[in-house]
This record gives structure tokens, sequence and C-alpha cells, in this order.
């Protein structure tokens, strides 16, 4: 009997909604940094997707030099890896364990839970953004001043829409299959998405299917942004539209069991 | 610290799943308008077999699940609408844990402490439940036992009023059952309110101040410890029968207070024949069926018999289904006799 264990008694205990989510996103955010696949791909296959991009010659003409035309798409890489694929397969398997189920027990709450994994999202991406940048600052990469602003809300609107869409598979389906789907789809909107390669550089009538894709408006507005300063409104109307599209379908079908 | 007004009242709750494809996508009814009440400063438990609706119960207790009939409420509040600062004043111990497997459990706990505006120290709550043995050890190369107490922890942190354990001796060792069990009563004598499941006589027995019997969704006995196990007459006897044909109990039979419990093959047994009027009523029953059993048998009444027969039938029969005939004899007042206090799995055989 050496801790006495009395309940609180005054009412409610709850801490307040902004340390608890902040609490939340802190700890996710630890999850992230030491789940080792996570990092591989988070960090390692995007910086060999920059190194690599640098050494053939699929983007040349795109941008004055190649560095310049691929250290944007890396960057948008980085918000599929971490956003959508990490991030929905954490999901998928916490939600198995009943973890989502737990939480959502405790004062965190459901809200809480999906604002502190946004926040552990762009903690993370915060720190790809850093390290692919210095690399490609290394490798010769001169963003447009300009544009660097510009890339801020492209950033931010791409892991709202695919941030939404990895809780979307991740909260309807098995784990297993969240894990499959995620996967598979970082490697083909990777390739062929219009996140590397700019999506005018695919085949006739795939270039123009793949324009409407959250990864394509990621990827060619990074482009446009950090190549030539500007804000481009198509892939901002894009990406909005599928923020609010995948972000409403979760919040209908999410399971949380 | 015991107050006039429950930590828990639930009315009439009913619950239904589906629809389920592999029933031609009808609906499931698991709970069919379950009453319990649990006071502060109090265990009450809820005692059933496996899929009896107890978790289920609980989950629409805690908001986790929207009941579909029926009223629940928690702390004054429903809880399927309640905000943080009623989840904050009541812990959860589900029946899988809800435990992240990479973690650890001292970051688990210090991370669950941090919803809280005054938690409990977790440190001292993990030396407290012998977490501090393994607090640096990942929850999924934890024993079942162990992962059992880090989520009684995680239920605990945060000072709560209420609890809710679903199964908390699942998987323990004697030794890890007893400081589980010490710690519930302390709670209790603190003054927290303490819901339970359980499908163990023995836990129920030993941790109870009052139990509800659960099982086909539906209350089926109520009362303490004591009322429970005083009073039921135990030279009641079963009796088997063996027959060709259709046996189904009939209104007179159901008069007498007996109901019939088919074993299959052909087999029935008829429980709580404690008097030859109940003989009578039998052999009654069998001529206005036109039956001639092929064997009859009258066998002591064991533990199983008696939980089986309040539970409706078979463990099997109990999810998501009826429990008794209509016009069966209502068993809300039906006691358990003191054997009881042995788990279910440990039951002697054949004898009580």
């Amino acid at each position: 009997m050496s801790t006495p264990l009395a309940p609180s008694r005054h009412g409610g205990n709850a801490a307040s909604l902004p340390v608890r989510i902040l609490r939340h996103g802190r700890y996710e955010t630890g999850l992230m940094l030491r789940n080792g696949e996570q990092l591989v791909l988070a960090v390692v296959l995007p910086l060999l997707a920059l190194v690599g991009l640098t050494l053939v010659d699929v983007l040349d003409g795109v941008g004055p030099t190649r560095i310049d035309a691929a250290a944007p798409g890396v960057l948008a890489l980085c918000v599929v890896s971490t956003a959508f694929t990490g991030q929905g397969i954490a999901t998928g398997f916490d939600r198995r364990y009943g973890v989502l189920t737990f939480l959502s027990t405790t004062p965190l709450g459901k809200a809480g839970l999906i604002f502190g994994k946004a926040v552990a999202v762009l903690c993370v991406l915060a720190l790809q953004v850093v390290l692919v940048s210095a690399v490609a600052l290394v490798l010769g990469w001169r963003p447009d001043p300009a544009g660097i602003l510009a890339a801020l809300p492209l950033l931010l609107l791409g892991t709202a829409a695919f941030t939404s869409l990895g809780l979307l598979i991740a909260g309807t389906v098995r784990p297993e299959a969240t894990l499959a789907i995620t996967n598979l789809a970082w490697v083909l909107l990777a390739a062929a998405g219009g996140l590397l390669l700019p999506a005018d550089r695919l085949p006739g009538a795939l270039s123009a299917l793949v324009g409407f894709l959250p990864s394509a408006a990621l990827g060619d507005g990074l482009r446009a942004a950090l190549m030539d300063g500007v804000l481009p409104l198509g892939p901002v109307v894009v990406l909005l539209l599928w923020a609010v599209a995948a972000g409403a379908a979760a919040t209908r079908w999410f399971k949380w069991t | 610290m015991s107050s006039s007004t429950p930590a828990l009242t639930v009315d009439g709750l009913r619950k239904d799943f589906g629809p389920i494809a592999a029933l031609d996508g009808r609906m499931v009814r698991v709970l069919h308008g379950i009453h319990l009440r649990a006071e502060f400063g109090a265990v009450t438990t809820l005692l059933g077999t496996n899929g009896a609706g107890k978790s289920t119960t609980l989950a629409c207790a805690q908001g986790l699940l929207k009941p579909d009939g029926g009223t629940v409420s928690l702390l004054g509040h429903d809880p399927y609408r309640a905000g943080s600062e009623i989840r904050s004043r009541v812990g959860v111990m589900l029946q899988d844990g809800g435990l992240p497997p990479s973690v650890r459990p001292a970051a688990l706990l210090k991370h669950v402490a941090g919803m809280f505006r005054t938690p409990e120290d977790p440190v001292a709550l993990m030396a407290r439940l012998g977490i501090d043995e393994f607090a640096h050890t990942p929850i999924r190369r934890l024993s079942g036992g162990q992962k059992q107490r880090v989520a009684l922890a995680a239920a605990l942190v945060g000072r709560p009023e209420a609890v809710f354990l679903d199964e908390p001796s699942a998987g323990l060792d004697p030794q890890s059952r007893q400081t589980v069990f010490e710690l519930i009563r302390e709670l209790r004598d603190a003054g927290l309110a303490i819901v339970l499941t359980t499908h163990l006589m023995d836990d129920a027995q030993r941790l109870s101040d009052y139990v509800y019997i659960i099982a086909g969704g539906r209350n089926v006995a109520e009362g303490t410890v004591a009322e429970l196990t005083s009073h039921e007459p135990t030279e009641a006897r079963v009796l088997e029968l063996a027959a060709e044909g259709r046996l189904a109990a009939d209104p007179g039979l159901t008069a007498a207070g007996l109901t019939v419990h088919p074993d299959g093959d052909g087999r029935v047994r008829i429980a709580g024949i404690s008097t030859t009027a109940h003989l009578s009523a039998v052999t009654a029953w069998l001529e206005r069926r036109g039956v001639l059993p092929t064997a009859l048998s009258m066998q002591p009444r064991t533990l199983e018999d008696v939980f089986l027969h309040l539970a409706g039938g078979s463990a099997a029969d109990s999810a998501g289904r009826p429990l008794d005939p209509p016009g069966a004899p209502d068993h809300r007042n039906r006691r358990l006799p003191q054997e009881q206090a042995t788990p279910l799995e440990q039951r002697p055989n054949g004898t009580a």
C-alpha cells in the first residue's frame, strides 16, 4: 500500500486540448523516427532517388540543371512517404491492436488522436525537408528564392490530402492490405504518378490522367514553385479538392475497430 | 465515500450488430435490454460465459458503442456523447489491452499520464503493479499477464473515479492475480466505482459487492455474493433422458418451473429437480408428448449445470439469441449455490 490511489475528485482531470495534441504529436513523432522501415521509406529511398536522378538523363530539359529538376520531386515523394504510406501503415496496425480504441477512451479522444498524428507527420516532414534540401544544396541545387514561400502551402496541402488518403485506407481495410496498397502506390506514384517525373513527360493519355492525381499536383506544383518562383493555381486547386474529398471520406468511413 | 447517485446506470440497453452478410444481411440483436447499476465504493461484476454480451455492454457503458435502445448514464452523462472531461474521470481496461506492441510500458504510461492534469505518478504505479521489472521491454515481448498489468496501470494512471476492467484476471499467474485483486479492493475502498467482467466464478466471488449474471444478452440473475450463494437448494438434481423424436418443453412443464436443455443426439437435460412434484411434472410431460424414453437417470447437479441452467442451455447457445423459449420462467431471482466459487474450468467431474 505504498502508493495512495485515490480518485482525483475534483471533476475533470483532462490536460487541455492543445497540450494533449502536442504531447500525442511528440509521442507519435518518436514512434515514427524509431521505426526502421519507416526511416528507409522516409529518408533513405528519397535520398537515393535524389542522387540517382542527378546521374541519369530522364529529367534533362525539365529544369536548368538535373538537381534543380530533381529536388522538388523528391520533396513531394517525402510527403507521400510519411503522410500516406508510413502513417497509413502505422494507423492500420494501431487499429488492429486496439490502440486507437484504447487511446480514444483517454482524454485524448478521437479528435486529439487525429490532430496529434497530423502534428507528428508535419514534424517528420520538416526533418525530411531539411535533410533533403541540405543534400540537394550540396549537390548544387539553387531553388528560386521566391518559390520557397510558395512551396510551403503546397507541402501543407499535399500533407493534408495524403494524410487523409492514408487514414481512409487504414481505417477501412485490414492492416496487411493497407501495407500492400500504400507501398505499391508509393512505387507507382514515384515512377509514373507525377512525383519525380513531370506529368507531361508521361505518354499521351496517361499524362492527362495523371495530371489530376494529387501526386502530380504536388510534384508539378513544387517544380513550378522552386524552379520558376510561382505558386501555380491548377495544382493548388487539385490538391485542395483531394484534401477535402479524402478528408470527408475518411471522416465518413474510418472504422476505429 | 459512497454517493447516493450511482456512477453508472444502464436501463433497457439494446444493441444490434450487422447487417451480417452470412445471415443474408440480417441484423443480430446481441443485447436484449440489459440493466445494471454501479455504485461508488463498490465492485460491480458482470458474470457470464464468453459471448454472453458482457464486453458489448461495457463498450456501450464506456461510450465506445452507440446503443440501439435504452439509456446509459455514466457519471451523470451520456457516455457516447461525453467529452474529454468525462473521459478524464473514467479509466478503461480493454479485453485485448489495446497496447501498442512496439512501445515500452514506461513510455506508454508516461504518455497516457500526459493526457491528464494531475495523473498518478507512473513510476510509483509501475512499482505497485510490479511493472518496473519489465518497464523497458517492448510490449510485444511481454507475457499475457504482464500486458494485463500494463493495461490495468494505463486505466488507473489518470486517477479515475470509475474504472471498467474487462476480464482483469485473464492470463495472470496466481501471484499477479493476488496483486491485482488487492489493488482492486484498495481502489474500491478509496471510493471508486469498479465495473468488471469475468467468466470465472472464483473472481466474481472474491471481488464483487454486487453481481449481474448475463447470458444471451439478458440479465438472468443478480444480487450480492451472499444473496447469490446462500439459498439454492443444494439437493437439486438434473434429470437426463434419451428418447427418439423431438422433445420440446410445453406450458405444463414450464409452469412447474422447469426448462429443457437439449444435449444433442436425442438427449436432453432438465435441471432444478428438487421435489417429487418436479418429477411428476416431467413424467406428465412425457405422457402428453407420447414419448417413452430409452434412458432416464437422475444426476447430482454440477457447477456447470447450475451456471448453464442460468445461462440458458449451453455456452455455444448464448451469443445473439434469446435464451429461453417464450413463457419460460423469469430467472431474475434465481440463486447460485456455494459450489460456484470454483472456476468453471476446474469443475470436479460429476460432483457438486
